[in-house]
């Protein structure tokens, strides 16, 4: 009981929350290609995890002595990708256009891997193993306190979304148009990249980098309701969300064995021919 | 409704457009001095790169004047909030909208969202003037397809329909004629002087359909390398202004008949 429904639980925030965050980004950007990650919050997260595990020459080791390996492994993925929306933030107050915030969260995301790579070329291989790991994903490790903590953000980020459904409408038409519907375009932004933050900065930080949820649950989502009004989309996006992640969960949990697929290689290779076969069967994207 | 009740919609004083940077600033038009009315189809016709783009920048606030005052329903432009601005301009743009995987109805009800509550809820007055904008324009019959089903023509309809939803005393269209066959172009622009009739709102638009918009128009801005004029196409005929609108070694303006003929 203390094993299954916790993990039932991440299951369902990671899914709508990873989905609705992914919808978020794409709206905001006007990419299909863009998902909860392309404001660098997973390079923020690795990097700060990559620290925590192989640099523990440096300050790791005593982080981990009094907190215990996964409590710093959460602290370290929170504070890295906090620092990175930060500054994300910081610089979308200042451009105009959305797409050089997109430019920006892809050059932090080379950054920080090219410091990883730097550290993992001087770790240990139990070090090492101890980051790729994390970076397989797990929904299965957390405990009662944690799971609170991780759906009080959770909830928050969701609610801001819901806040957020007017001006993801009115950027259907375009930047310039929103304005002239007298939509503050800044404050939107920033709404809309705090909201993706908390829900895609959390789930991060306690489950490790869920990789390609965020991006197809939306297009899923899309082609079966046919629409792009975030008023049907929003919500079907979070059911959608949560039932994908659940079915994907039960898979990844081998029937009668102790077990447990990584999550990530489940949800690319059922998500991934599932979109395909979409996209192929209506000849046609929506977005 | 005679011209002495009319109200003034947009009235313009020594205005300067142009663009500030850090060495100074560039003037591309000064001196426009413009007034319009109420129930009125404006034309805004220039060359290519003279600055009518500018113009209809520096009048919706997109960007900032250099100088001069820009009054709208007799206030000043700077003391509108993009909300109060939202609900006296709602604009028609050249660029193509990023999504079209919405209905018809769905798109020109986002013109009500100036009105609606926090998650954009249309109340039963806002689905009404949605409904209504739909008639007025005449697509009933696209109303539940798809945006990505239209022509372009029918784009621009729907386009029209939407800033007509926005309920506002003033609709700014910049080239709604472009990409249209040249049926289209007269049908739009024959429905704008429609619409300025029937709901006695001002409208403005940029086209470089010239003989069109001297046959449709009450009132157009001209600009010319030396001058911006306002007044009504006939005037304007007689005082020979149409002459330095372009070069005149291709084409000329000929008065009879309202056009400009290449030279032979």
């Amino acid at each position: 009981m203390d094993y299954r429904l916790p993990k039932a639980i991440t299951a369902i925030i990671v899914g709508s929350g990873l989905g609705i965050s992914g919808l978020m980004m794409q709206t905001l950007f006007r990419n299909p290609l863009a998902g909860p990650f392309v404001l660098g919050i997973t390079s923020g997260a690795s990097l700060g995890v990559a620290l925590i595990t192989m640099g523990t020459s440096l300050f790791g080791s005593t982080l981990i002595l009094l907190l215990g390996s996964k409590w710093s492994m959460v602290l370290g993925a929170t504070f890295g990708s906090f620092l990175v929306l930060f500054t994300v933030l910081i610089v979308s107050l200042k451009v105009r256009d959305a797409m050089a915030i997109l430019i920006i969260g892809l050059m932090f995301g080379s950054i920080s891997a090219a410091v990883v790579s730097i550290l993992s070329y001087f770790s240990s291989a139990a070090e090492l193993q101890q980051y790729v790991f994390w970076g397989f994903g797990s929904l299965g490790n957390l405990t009662w306190p944690e799971l609170s903590i991780l759906s009080s953000i959770y909830t928050l980020g969701i609610l801001l979304s819901v806040f957020s459904i007017k001006s993801l409408n009115s950027l259907l038409l375009g930047e310039n148009y929103a304005k002239s519907l007298g939509l503050n375009i800044k404050r939107g932004r920033i709404i809309i990249i705090i909201a993706t933050s908390f829900l895609a900065g959390s789930i991060t930080a306690f489950t490790g980098p869920i990789a390609f949820v965020g991006l197809a649950i939306p297009h899923l989502t899309r082609q079966v309701f046919n629409t792009s009004n975030h008023k049907i989309l929003l919500p079907a996006v979070f059911i959608l969300g949560a039932i994908i992640m659940l079915i994907c969960d039960s898979i990844a949990q081998l029937p009668s064995s102790e077990l447990t697929l990584p999550i990530n290689a489940i949800t690319s290779l059922i998500g991934a021919p599932v979109v395909i076969w979409l996209l192929v069967r209506k000849r046609k994207m929506m977005f | 409704m005679n011209k002495a009740e009319k109200q003034h919609i947009v009235k313009t004083e020594g205005l300067s457009i142009g663009y500030r940077s850090k060495k100074g600033s560039t003037v591309i038009a000064e001196h426009i001095n413009i007034s319009l009315f109420s129930g009125e189809l404006v034309g805004l016709i220039g060359a290519n790169g003279i600055g009518k783009s500018t113009l209809l920048r520096t009048l919706t606030k997109v960007q900032p004047k250099l100088k001069g005052s820009i009054q709208i329903n007799e206030k000043s432009l700077k003391q509108y909030t993009n909300l109060e601005l939202a609900k006296v301009l709602s604009l028609v743009l050249t660029e193509p909208v990023v999504s079209k995987n919405l209905t018809v109805f769905e798109l020109v009800a986002l013109g009500r969202q100036p009105y609606t509550n926090w998650i954009g809820n249309l109340s039963s007055k806002d689905l009404q003037i949605v409904e209504q904008a739909i008639v007025q324009i005449n697509i009933q019959d696209l109303k539940d397809k798809m945006c990505y089903e239209l022509s372009d023509g029918q784009l621009q309809k729907v386009m029209i329909a939407r800033a007509l939803a926005q309920d506002t005393d003033l609709i700014i269209l910049d080239e709604p004629t472009t990409h249209l066959d040249m049926y289209h172009k007269a049908y739009i622009l024959k429905l704008l002087q429609q619409l300025a009739r029937d709901t006695n709102k001002t409208i403005l638009f940029s086209s470089h359909e010239i003989d069109l918009a001297i046959q449709l128009c009450d009132k157009l801005i001209v600009m010319t390398p030396n001058e911006v004029v306002s007044d009504t196409p006939c005037n304007l005929i007689s005082s020979g202004t149409f002459e330095n609108l372009f070069p005149k070694d291709l084409i000329a303006f000929d008065e009879e008949t309202g056009s400009f003929r290449v030279k032979k």
